[in-house]
Order: C-alpha cells, then structure tokens, then sequence
C-alpha cells in the first residue's frame, strides 16, 4: 500500500468515527441485524420531546382512582409520602434553607415522570399500567403539585408541552464536546 | 524527608505531629529507624472493641500438635467458601420497608485488606431487586442514531477481544451521612462502603459502538439495564468510546447476579449509577433523555437552588479503615495505619495522613500498583502516646485535586446536598483507646 493511500485510508477511518476517540480492537462483528419490529418491543423509554410517548391518554379526574389504589399505599393519600418519598409540594423552596424536592418542584420534565411510572411503578408489577392508566396518574400527580388543572387531558402531544416549575434548574457538570 | 524531621511531638522519625512516623520504616532499608522505634515500643494493632479479641499474642503455646493435624481434613469443595471464623465479614443490608428489592448492602470496608473488593462483598444498589437472567435468552441491543441497528448474544460476545481493568465503582450516594450535621457513629464500611474495587473484564464498548456505526450527532448513549425498574441514564458517548467496558467477568468469574450478570457497563471513573447492570439496552441519542436517576436522583442541590447534574467523575477521596470506628487501641505503642484512596480522574499521586486533626500532615507510603481509576492502598506508621487524637488522610490526584474539608465541601455546595460527598474524614481517638467519628 502506498503512504499516501495509507494516510487517505486513515482519514477515511476518522470520518467514519463519529465520537469514536479510541483505537478499539476490531470484532468479529457478529452483531446481528435488529429490524424496527423489534427494536419498537424492545425500545421503552420517553424522551424529553416526547418521542417514545405511547397513543392514549388521561386526566388527573381518572388518574385519582388509579392512584388511590396502586400508588396511595406507599406515596400517601395525597402524595405526602410514606415508606416510599413524597411526589407532592415545594415549588419555590429550593432556594430555601430547607428545600423540599418533589416531582412537582423539581423534576425537569413531565415525560420522565411518565417514563418512570410507566418502567417502574408500581415497584410489585413494573410496566403492569395501561397507557390511560400511565397518562392518567400522571396527570393527577402534576395536578396535585397544581401544574395541570382536574380535567386537563395529558397525551403524546400535551404531556412534552408541560412546563415544569423547575425546568431550567440544573447545571450540567460534565461538559460534552 | 528533611521536612520530615520538623517534628512537633518530638522523637524518632516523626514526620508530623502526633506521632505520625516516616514510611520508610515500613522498608527494610528503614531497618536503623524501625530497630530504634521497635526498640522502644512495641507494634500494636486496633481490635474490635465488643468482641473482647486478645489485642496480643496469647499468653502460652497451646500445649502439643494441634488436633486439627490429628485426622483427614475436610474435603474438596466445588466452589470454596470463607472460613467459618470469619462469618461476621458481610455487607451490611439496608432497604424499603414495603420494597426490599429497593436499597443498599454495604461493603464491609473495615474488615477488608488490600485494593480487591471480594465477589461476595462488593457493594449493592439495586432499585427493585436482582433480577435472575438466562444467558441463553439475554439480548443487549444498540440502536438509535447507528448506521447499523444491532443485537448480541452472550455467546457471540465471548468471541470479541477483550480487556481486563481494575476499576473501582462507587455510588453516587456513598458517604451521605456526611452531610448530617451530627456525625453518625458507625463503621466505615456502614457509611462509606458504597464503593468496592474489582477486575472487570469484556469487550470494549468502542467495539461494539463502532460496529453498529454510532453517528457522529450521538453525543449521548442511553443505557437501560433489565432489571424490574428497567434503570436507565444517560451517558456521554464520548466516554463510552474512550475507555468503556461492557464487561462479563468480576474478578475472573462471570460477573455475580447482583453485579449485573450477564453483562454490565464499566465506565471507568465515573460514579455507580452511569455502570448500568443487566444492561439489555444502548441507544444512541443527541441529547441526554432526562430519566428520574440523573434529574431527581444523584443530582447536588446548590444553596442557590439550582442543581448540579451530571456529575459523573468521582472527586477524589480517602478515609482509614484501620483504625476506625468499633475498633480499640488496647494500648500506647506503635500502629499501622491503612486505608484506601481513590479518584475518578486518574491515579492517586500522594496520600498525607494528620493525626493533630489537620494542623501537621505525614505522607503516607502508596502501596503498588498505584493504577488509573483503581483503589490505592496507603499505609502509615503512628506512635500512639495515649493521649487524644484525631486521625484524617487526604489525597491529591495526578491532575491535581485535593480532597476538600468538610467545611469546604459544604461551602462549595449546600448542607441539603445528599450526593457526592467526598471530604475528609475524621477519627476522634480517646485516651482509652475508643475511636469515634468527628467532624474537625
């Protein structure tokens, strides 16, 4: 092989690597094809902008039965905690001397609150919920943190649009390039 | 070793106050110095304070041959066990009421030696529990913006080249009762034993990565583990291509149940939970996807009220786990001091130890190897007087971090901060030889 080949073929190999910084060893690339069948099985997570989000949808109205009976018994009747924490109260004390750190004052997104009840809640039966189930006892979550009104319908398209109290209050340590 | 001899306390050797002696002594071309110290005082040890162990030889040999030489020993085992002398070296179980599967078990650091955390004893964190896997049936699938949508088997994986790296891990949440404002008074291991050491082996994630054809926009990897609360964060792309390991093997064994077998993520240096075990899961995204353990969960409260996340790197750290709290110094004389230092920015360049509560500061001896992301075991001579002391260690890195005070750590975040404590710490010991955790 000539240099110049050589050094072409080497740009080459940078290129194609993307956020690759390493030279890790080529493998027997035995990775088998995953078709989008499968992967949409297997592929569970709701992200920020909503994408993952399931069709269905809830209003806090519904979603108070399904919290009465699958989440009360850990979280309270109302969300102030028992043997699991509280999901309810404390907008605006975070910059306080005793700051209470809800899903209501202080997780960022909606859609992880969904993401989360949805992957592991309840803790005895995971992914047990119905997507109205999941919509709904969202919906009556925020309700009770007094960001959505009682009849307030949550779905794919509404629930990224929510503005949670305390979306623009972290600062991101790691730096990526 | 000329600022060695500034000796406060007086005597030979010191290299600090309190008593804090050389490190050559610890080498054999220390003899002179260690002939003098052993000359006028004995080497001592800590022992369990309840346990009312001799702290000294017993007094007389047991008369003749043991009876244990007298007849055939036990058997071969299949896979051997501890001894049954040593069944109170365990984790210790801390969980949920109404979820046990939701919790803790604490490494046992005050009982340990060394910089190898044993299979058996090395920290837990799981969020529902340990979910039991057939390899046959386990699939990590990578997706997302790849060029190449792909699964892998175990069987496949075992094909790929791959590395071995001794790599701490700690949880983001080790040592929070630091934060307390009173100091909790319990072993070390029962508060600062979320971190264990071991040898991870597996494929390099870059493998992998680049054979789905990660895209160059993927600045971001969501990494979902199949376990009952299907645990997922977010991880920097560039970090899993550097130097990420999805490893199969713990300490030459296949990894154990409880440390994500089949197949888990090491990402050397960052903090427990970016190394998601039984992962099943890469996607390869833009931008972080914001799940409940990287926003409501392992993120620092600020007095501001603003939050730092994200940070994974674990700051440098060191504490003594001998001795420390439980344990009784049966007498005045000469002790070794030995903990364990690590930083998830590099390697361990220098350990001081104090014993005047951080007024004078002694460099401790580094046992090799001295590795990159890896416990670093120190060891420090200590002419105990019998009078009250305070012992502290801090370390420096190789790119040169300090571990913090306990007041400069508070000042830098907040005392509602829960995560990510990694101050000085400190051992109150009494004129009876009791030691205590303070705050000095």
């Amino acid at each position: 092989m000539s240099m110049r080949r050589a050094a072409f073929l080497s740009l080459l190999a940078i290129a194609a690597c993307g956020p690759c910084a390493s030279a890790a060893p080529e493998g027997p690339r035995l990775g088998r094809a995953a078709s989008a069948e499968e992967i949409a099985g297997w592929d569970i997570g709701i992200e920020p902008d909503g994408s993952g989000l399931p069709a269905g949808s809830g209003t806090a109205e519904a979603g108070a039965a399904v919290y009465a009976v699958k989440c009360a018994s850990c979280h309270g009747e109302r969300g102030e905690g028992l043997s699991a924490e509280e999901l309810v109260g404390g907008i605006g004390t975070l910059a306080s001397e005793t700051p209470t750190m809800t899903v209501g004052s202080y997780w960022p997104y909606a859609t992880t609150l969904f993401d989360y009840v949805r992957r592991a809640m309840p803790p005895a039966a995971p992914l047990s919920l119905s997507n109205d189930e999941v919509y709904s006892v969202s919906a009556y979550i925020l309700y009770l943190n007094t960001i959505v009104k009682a009849d307030d319908e949550l779905n794919a398209k509404t629930l990224p649009q929510i503005e949670m109290p305390n979306r623009d209050g972290f600062i991101q340590i790691y730096k990526v390039p | 070793m000329k600022r060695g001899r500034r000796t406060q306390a007086g005597g030979e050797g010191n290299v600090a106050g309190g008593g804090l002696i050389d490190r050559r002594v610890f080498l054999g071309a220390g003899g002179a110095l260690a002939g003098a110290l052993a000359g006028a005082l004995a080497w001592q040890r800590p022992v369990w304070a309840e346990t009312g162990e001799p702290a000294g030889p017993s007094p007389a040999m047991p008369p003749g041959v043991p009876a244990a030489m007298l007849a055939p020993g036990k058997p071969f085992s299949n896979y051997g066990q501890p001894s049954p002398f040593e069944k109170r070296v365990i984790r210790w179980i801390s969980a949920n009421s109404e979820v046990p599967g939701n919790g803790i078990s604490w490494c046992p650091l005050h009982d340990l030696e060394g910089i190898v955390t044993p299979n058996g004893l090395h920290y837990e964190r799981h969020h529902n529990g340990v979910p039991e896997i057939d390899p046959a049936r386990h699939r990590l699938l990578i997706h997302g913006m790849v060029a190449r949508p792909l699964t892998f088997d175990v069987a496949s994986l075992l094909r790929y080249p791959m590395e071995s790296r001794l790599v701490f891990i700690e949880c983001g949440g080790n040592s929070n009762a630091g934060w307390n404002p009173e100091p909790i008074q319990s072993r070390v291991g029962h508060f600062h034993g979320l971190v264990s050491c071991a040898e991870w082996t597996g494929v390099p994630l870059a493998t992998l990565l680049s054979e789905a054809g990660i895209e160059k926009d993927a600045k971001w990897i969501l990494a979902e583990g199949s376990d009952p609360s299907a645990f997922s964060v977010s991880i920097p792309a560039k970090k899993a291509m550097e130097d990420g390991i999805l490893a199969l093997y713990q300490n030459g064994e296949k990894l154990r149940p409880e440390n994500g077998y089949p197949m888990r993520l090491v990402l050397p240096g960052f903090e427990g939970t970016s190394h998601v075990k039984w992962v099943r899961r890469l996607k390869a995204v833009k931008s972080p996807v914001m799940t409940r353990d990287e926003t409501a969960k392992y993120t620092d409260i600020l007095r501001s009220g603003k939050a730092r996340q994200f940070a994974f790197v674990i700051e440098p750290k060191s504490l003594i786990t001998a001795p420390s709290p439980g344990m009784k110094l049966p007498g005045p004389g000469l002790y070794q001091i030995s903990g364990l230092a690590w930083t998830g920015h590099g390697k361990v360049a220098k350990v001081e130890v104090s014993a005047d509560g951080g007024k004078t500061w002694g460099d401790a001896a580094l046992q090799e190897p001295v590795l990159n992301y890896c416990f670093t075991r120190f060891r420090m001579a200590w002419r105990w007087d019998g009078g009250e002391a305070v012992l502290q260690s801090r370390v420096t890195d190789d790119k040169s971090n300090v571990q913090p005070t306990r007041e400069a750590l508070i000042a830098a975040r907040s005392p509602n901060d829960y995560f990510h404590y990694n101050a000085i710490v400190s051992w109150g010991v009494s004129p009876e030889g009791t030691i205590a955790h303070v705050y000095a």
